[in-house]
C-alpha cells in the first residue's frame, strides 16, 4: 500500500475506493440496474428534450396537423385533440413529472428525515411535540390539502412541489423514528457517548448512516408517489396550466372524449411513462439499499 | 499509599417508575445502585460480582456518565466526576473508558475496523493528528492481537473474540487510566474467555491500567482481580481481597455463589457441598426490609427483618469489630465458612 502525501489525498483515494466497492455491489443486482439505465435514458431524454426535439411543437396555434389522429409515419404516437404530436407531449411531459417527482420528493424526506430524527434522538418533550405535529399532518387527508393548498396558493410549479412535500412527509418520519429509536437503542450509540460523542457526532456517524437505507427506499417510493400526486393534481386541473405534464395530457384526454372515441395511443404513453419511471425508481432504490446496508450483502462481501 | 485513582461514596441511583400517559406520576422507584462505596488504586482491578439485575450495569453507566446518579460521590483522581462538564468532562471521558459485554452488538455494522477503532480520535482530535491516525490504529490493532491489515474489514468477518479485542483496542485508543469492562467475556467460548482475560492482564501491566471489572460470575473475576466486591441488589454485602473472598468467605450469598462456580475434578464435585439458592431475586423496586438477601437465606433470623446489617469488619457469629483481622461483610451472622474447593 502506497501512502499518498496528503491527508486530503488520503480522504480522497478513500472515497474513490468506497465508492468503485458500492459499483461493485450495485452491479450484482440485476433489477437495479434495468431500474438505473432506463432513468438514465428518460432523464437524459427528458434533459435534451429542447435540443433534440422543436419546442414550438407544443404550441396549439402554431400546429397544423389534424386533431386525434392515430399513429402515422408523421405522428408516430398520433395526434392529440389539437393536433399537436403525442410523442412531443410525452417527451416534455418527462421533464415536468421528474422535476416535480424529485423536488416533492425531495422536500418530503428532508422534513421528514430531520422531524423523525430529531423526535427520537431527543425524546422528552421535543419528541411529543413533534410527534403530534406529524400526526396532525397524518390525519389530514393529503388529496384534500394539497388540492386546498394549490386552490390557495398562485398556480405554478413551486405550489405543487409545496403541496406534495407538505403532505407526503409524515409517513417518512414516523418511519425515520422508528428506525432511529431502534438504532439509538444499540450499545455502539451509548459507546460513542460515553467517549463523549456529542448530538452531532452520534446523529452524522451513527444514526445517520444506519437510518439512510431507509430514507433512500422511502425516496424512491416517494418520488413515486410524487409523480403519481403532480399527475393527480393536473388530471384534477389544478396543476400548472402553461406547462405539459403527464397528468394533465391524460385529462385532456379524459375531458375531450379521447378515451370513448377510442384514442389509445393518447392515454397509452402518459399512462406508461408514469409507470415505468415509477418502476425504475423503485428498483434502483431496492439495489442501492444493498449497497448502504452490509449485511443485506451476505458474508464475505 | 498513594491516593485511589477512584474513590466512590454512597452512591445512589434510583429510577422513577412512571404511571399515566398525558400526566406522569412517580408511583415508586427501582433502587438499582442504593449505597455503593469502594476505592479503586492505581494498577488494580477490582472484580464486581452479582446476579442479574442487582444493579452491577447501572453502576458502570452511571461511573461512564451515561446516567446522572441520584446521590453520592465519585472522586476520580481527587475531583468530583460528577461535577464536570464541558472541557472537563472530555478529558474525565479520555482518562475513563469502557468495554462493553456484547462484542456483536456494541460494534456499529456499517463502520470498519479502522473506522471504530478511530472513532475516538474523531471525538477528541487533540489526541492524534489526521495524518497519525492511521498507524495509530493499526498500532492498536496490533497491540490487541490483531491483523493491522484488517483496518478496512466490517465487524461480521470477525469472530467473537476478535470483535471483543476491538472492543478493547477502541478503549485503549485514548490511553485511559481506567477501565470499566462490564462483562467482557459473558458472551464469549470459554476457550476464546481465557484469551480475553489474558489479553486484558497483559494490558494492564503495560499501561499501568486500573480496571472495574463486572461479572456475573465469581470464576471469571478471580483470574483477574485483586479485590472483588459481591453486589447484591444494589448494595454491596461483601467486600476483601482475592484470597478473603475466596478462601473465607464470609457473606452467605457469597457462599452461594462461589458453591455454584463450575470445578472441572469430578471427585472434587463430589466432595464439595452445593449452596441452591431458592427463588428469584426480590424486585429493586420493592427490596425486603432489613437484610435484603434474607427471603433467600438459610441463616436468616428475626433480626435481619428489622435491622440493616452494615458492610463491616465482623468476627465470626456477626459482631462488628473495626479492629479485627478480615474484611467487611454485611451480615448480622456473618460467618467464615471456608470454601471447601480450591
Amino acid at each position: 500500500m502506497s501512502a499518498p502525501a496528503t491527508p486530503r489525498a488520503i480522504a480522497w483515494s478513500r472515497r474513490g475506493a468506497t465508492l468503485a466497492e458500492s459499483w461493485r455491489v450495485y452491479r450484482r443486482d440485476r433489477g437495479g440496474l434495468v431500474g438505473l439505465a432506463l432513468l438514465v435514458v428518460i432523464v437524459a431524454l427528458a434533459v435534451l428534450a429542447p435540443v433534440l426535439t422543436d419546442g414550438s411543437g407544443l404550441n396549439v396555434t402554431r400546429v397544423d396537423a389534424a386533431p386525434l389522429q392515430p399513429p402515422s409515419a408523421s405522428h408516430w404516437l398520433g395526434t392529440d385533440e389539437s393536433g399537436r404530436s403525442v410523442l412531443l407531449l410525452t417527451w416534455w411531459g418527462a421533464r415536468m413529472s421528474l422535476v416535480i417527482g424529485l423536488a416533492a420528493a425531495a422536500l418530503s424526506v428532508v422534513i421528514g428525515t430531520v422531524v423523525g430524527v430529531l423526535a427520537a434522538h431527543f425524546g422528552g418533550w421535543t419528541s411529543t411535540l413533534l410527534m403530534r405535529f406529524t400526526d396532525f399532518f397524518l390525519v389530514l387527508p393529503a388529496l384534500v390539502l394539497a388540492i386546498a393548498l394549490s386552490t390557495v396558493l398562485t398556480r405554478g410549479l413551486g405550489t405543487i412541489v409545496l403541496a406534495i412535500g407538505v403532505t407526503s412527509w409524515p409517513q417518512t418520519a414516523r418511519l425515520v423514528r422508528a428506525q432511529t429509536l431502534t438504532v439509538e437503542t444499540r450499545p455502539y450509540i451509548e459507546r460513542a457517548k460515553a467517549l463523549g460523542g456529542g448530538h452531532r457526532h452520534v446523529i452524522g456517524k451513527h444514526v445517520l448512516p444506519a437510518v439512510l437505507p431507509l430514507v433512500f427506499a422511502t425516496t424512491t417510493l416517494t418520488v413515486a408517489s410524487a409523480i403519481i400526486a403532480e399527475s393527480t393534481l393536473s388530471f384534477l386541473g389544478l396543476g400548472d396550466p402553461s406547462r405539459v405534464s403527464w397528468g394533465a395530457m391524460l385529462k385532456s384526454a379524459m375531458d375531450t372524449g379521447a378515451v370513448t372515441a377510442g384514442a389509445w395511443w393518447y392515454l397509452l404513453p402518459p399512462g406508461l411513462g408514469i409507470a415505468i419511471v415509477v418502476l425504475s425508481f423503485t428498483l434502483c432504490g431496492r439495489a442501492l439499499e444493498t449497497v448502504f446496508n452490509p449485511r443485506l450483502r451476505g458474508v464475505g462481501a | 499509599m498513594t491516593e485511589p485513582v477512584l474513590q466512590v461514596r454512597d452512591l445512589v441511583k434510583h429510577f422513577p417508575v412512571t404511571q399515566g400517559v398525558v400526566f406522569k406520576r412517580t408511583i415508586g422507584h427501582v433502587r438499582a445502585v442504593d449505597g455503593v462505596s469502594f476505592d479503586l488504586n492505581k494498577g488494580e482491578t477490582l472484580g464486581v460480582v452479582g446476579e442479574s439485575g442487582c444493579g452491577k450495569s447501572t453502576l458502570a453507566q452511571v461511573l461512564m456518565r451515561l446516567e446522572q446518579p441520584t446521590s453520592g460521590t465519585a472522586l476520580f483522581e481527587g475531583a468530583d466526576m460528577f461535577a464536570k462538564k464541558g472541557a472537563e468532562l472530555r478529558e474525565l471521558r479520555r482518562q475513563m473508558q469502557v468495554v462493553l459485554q456484547d462484542p456483536y452488538t456494541s460494534l456499529n455494522p456499517r463502520k470498519t475496523v479502522g473506522d471504530i477503532v478511530g472513532e475516538p480520535f474523531e471525538i477528541h482530535p487533540e489526541v492524534a493528528p489526521k495524518e497519525d491516525r492511521q498507524r495509530r490504529v493499526q498500532e492498536l490493532l496490533d497491540i490487541v492481537g490483531l491483523n493491522p491489515g484488517h483496518i478496512r474489514r466490517y465487524p461480521h468477518q470477525f469472530s467473537g473474540g476478535q470483535r471483543q479485542r476491538i472492543g478493547i483496542a477502541r478503549a485503549l485508543a485514548l490511553r485511559p487510566k481506567v477501565i470499566v469492562c462490564d462483562e467482557p467475556v459473558s458472551a464469549l467460548d470459554v476457550s476464546i474467555q481465557a484469551q480475553v482475560m489474558n489479553l486484558l492482564g497483559e494490558l494492564q501491566s503495560e499501561f499501568g491500567l486500573s480496571y472495574i471489572f463486572i461479572a456475573h460470575d465469581l470464576g471469571v473475576v478471580r483470574h483477574l482481580s485483586d479485590r472483588v466486591a459481591v453486589m447484591y441488589l444494589g448494595k454491596m454485602v461483601e467486600t476483601g481481597t482475592e484470597d478473603q473472598i475466596y478462601e473465607h468467605p464470609q457473606h452467605p450469598y457469597t457462599q452461594a455463589l462461589l458453591s455454584s462456580v463450575p470445578v472441572p475434578d469430578p471427585e472434587l464435585r463430589d466432595r464439595r457441598e452445593t449452596i441452591r439458592l431458592s427463588g428469584d431475586v426480590p424486585s429493586p423496586a420493592n427490596p425486603p426490609s432489613g437484610c435484603r438477601f434474607r427471603t433467600r437465606c438459610w441463616r436468616a433470623q428475626d433480626l435481619c427483618a428489622e435491622q440493616q446489617p452494615e458492610l463491616e469488619v465482623r468476627l465470626d457469629g456477626g459482631r462488628i469489630d473495626p479492629d479485627a483481622e478480615g474484611h467487611p461483610s454485611a451480615c448480622h451472622f456473618a460467618e467464615q465458612h471456608p470454601h471447601v474447593v480450591k
